[in-house]
């Protein structure tokens, strides 16, 4: 009894006591809801009547036909094209405003950076469309220079649309954490390499992006996981060719009437890019050391 | 070395084009006297904005979202405090796994967060209603919340709380004086963002909604129709401003409570 009653006083208990209506509503809304999609991956529909005895059927669905693994693949390769490019932009970027910024200048440039990213997200990416159309922004004034004939037919209602409207809408959420990141970095170390007769881009790549890795790792998941359920972008500027594995959650979800297809799809997808992810952070450890490893 | 300065600062350069051309051809298209949004440009009028005024439904969508935000803005910021004093100054079982699993929806997609929000309402049997929206909010801004107040609550000193309490006030006493006028500007923060957050969430509401639309739900159902475009450039023009005035307002307490902590600023918040 005593040791309860102390235990209840303690650090422990209030912590938890305190944390537990967040917890509690986590719980509700978040860990139930998911056990039940996950749930009803397994059973089947039929229009409106539901049978709740377990099957993978639908896994078997989702995973052989064609059409389903074709959607899966090229969202994952989308995803996969996203996150490198929003990482390449986003790097320079970072290391701009951690490296050639002075101090008192810093919270500016991270301000500056994340204002476009409170345009309307769907109005913004309906500009994508404007800016890319074929008598868009760019197709209007290369034609008005007269360096092309015909409007460039490559850059809406592709992929390549795609992966640039996405990337645009992302790279703040990666230039943030590489720049934290990159602010960690103990300026001392990259002196010590110079006087250690380093040269510029030798000291960059031993010592400060090892150090950034983190940094890199965290704009990876945080762009990648999210990007495959993209649903607006794919349906805004992707054209035919460019719909992702969302567009057919949606549809199964809502006028196909199949929620334990779509449920299985939502989970497939899921399951692929955690794996990926931990593939990811699994080379890291293994090929570049960072801090701890 | 002066070579990678100048190929730093081009890049800058082009990136910032980049990132700002379509939030600088929104007002641009607003402005324009024609009922395409394309190039080139008409001439100016303000048509647009009036169009809007007079767009029943819309005011309906906007006041449903202003609604939903505010009520989504208090929550998390609630749920935010708790979690956010909770893992901050208490050591207690679990807490790296709870604190995980509480920040989960930054990385979920939201489809994913709709979809089983959306299965749970209709397996219980629920009516899909502006409520089943405002969970789903209140859901993906709490880590975002959380994020702003564990910076609040971190930089707090611990000697003053145990001053306090060493003087004779209660806990309760303790929090209400000395610890919220600390954190007060993170919770401004905290309410402000996650008010712009809500207001601009397209899918869960989409997912969710049932007869009654949200602003962004409103506008994906007009982007079909091209004649009204150029109005929703206007509404875009105006949702914009209101949104960079709430951050630069969410900004200004954030650096208030840092300078009250007397750390040195370090950085913005998103």
């Amino acid at each position: 009894m005593k040791r309860v009653q102390r235990w209840l006083r303690g650090e422990g208990a209030q912590g938890l006591f305190l944390i537990s209506p967040t917890l509690v509503f986590a719980v509700l809304l978040l860990a139930i809801p998911l056990i039940m999609v996950v749930a009803l991956s397994f059973w089947t529909q039929d229009y409106l009547t539901l049978d709740r005895t377990f099957t993978t059927a639908n896994y078997q669905t989702a995973w052989t036909e064609p059409m389903y693994q074709y959607l899966m693949a090229r969202s994952l390769k989308i995803s996969m094209f996203v996150t490198a490019l929003t990482i390449f932009l986003a790097y320079p970027v970072a290391y701009f405003i951690s490296f050639r910024v002075p101090p008192k200048r810093k919270a500016m440039w991270i301000f500056l950076i994340t204002i476009p990213f409170w345009t309307s997200y769907l109005i913004r990416i309906f500009l994508w469309k404007v800016i890319l159309g074929y008598n868009g922004v760019i197709n209007g004034s290369l034609t008005g220079l007269g360096l092309i004939d015909q409007p460039l037919s490559f850059i809406l209602y592709n992929q390549n649309a795609v992966v640039l409207t996405l990337a645009h809408a992302w790279v703040p959420f990666a230039i943030l954490p590489i720049f934290v990141a990159l602010e960690k970095v103990d300026r001392s170390l990259i002196e010590a390499a110079e006087d250690l007769g380093d040269s510029k881009l030798r000291r960059f790549l031993r010592v400060t992006l090892p150090l950034s890795m983190p940094g890199v790792i965290a704009a990876t998941i945080i762009v990648f996981i999210p990007t495959i359920g993209d649903y607006v972008t794919p349906r805004l500027v992707g054209g035919p060719n460019g719909l992702m594995i969302s567009n057919m959650i949606e549809l199964q979800f809502k006028k196909a009437n199949d929620a334990p297809l779509g449920s299985a799809l939502a989970i497939s997808a899921m399951a692929i890019v955690t794996f990926v992810s931990l593939i990811f952070i699994w080379l890291n450890r293994k090929y570049i050391r960072g801090p701890g490893a | 070395m002066k070579n990678q300065g100048r190929f730093l600062k081009w890049f800058m350069g082009l990136f910032l084009v980049f990132l700002y051309a379509p939030a600088f051809l929104l007002p641009v298209f607003a402005f324009n006297d024609s009922s395409i949004v394309s190039f080139p440009l008409k001439g100016f009028t303000t048509k647009w904005f009036s169009v809007l005024q007079s767009t029943e439904p819309l005011h309906i969508a906007a006041r449903n979202s202003v609604m939903i935000a505010v009520i989504t803005a208090v929550f998390s910021t609630l749920f935010g405090v708790l979690a956010a004093r909770a893992s901050s100054r208490f050591k207690f079982p679990g807490r790296r796994s709870i604190m995980g699993f509480i920040m989960l929806p930054m990385v979920l997609p939201e489809i994913i967060i709709g979809v089983s929000l959306l299965v749970v309402i209709i397996q219980l049997g629920f009516e899909l209603s502006l409520w089943s929206i405002i969970m789903g909010h209140i859901l993906i801004c709490t880590p975002f919340c959380i994020a702003i107040l564990s910076s609040a609550f971190m930089n707090l000193d611990q000697n003053l709380e145990e001053a306090s309490i060493d003087l004779g006030q209660t806990r309760w006493n303790t929090f209400r004086l000395v610890i919220l006028p600390l954190v007060m500007p993170g919770i401004v923060a905290s309410l402000l963002i996650a008010f712009t957050i809500s207001l601009d969430e397209f899918i869960i509401a989409f997912f969710l909604a049932g007869t009654e639309p949200t602003l962004p739900v409103y506008i994906w159902g007009q982007l079909r129709f091209p004649q009204k475009l150029p109005s929703l450039m206007a509404l875009g023009t105006i949702l914009l401003i209101v949104s960079i005035a709430l951050l630069l307002i969410a900004d200004y307490f954030r650096r208030r409570g840092i300078r009250k902590t007397g750390i040195e600023n370090s950085g913005g918040f998103l």
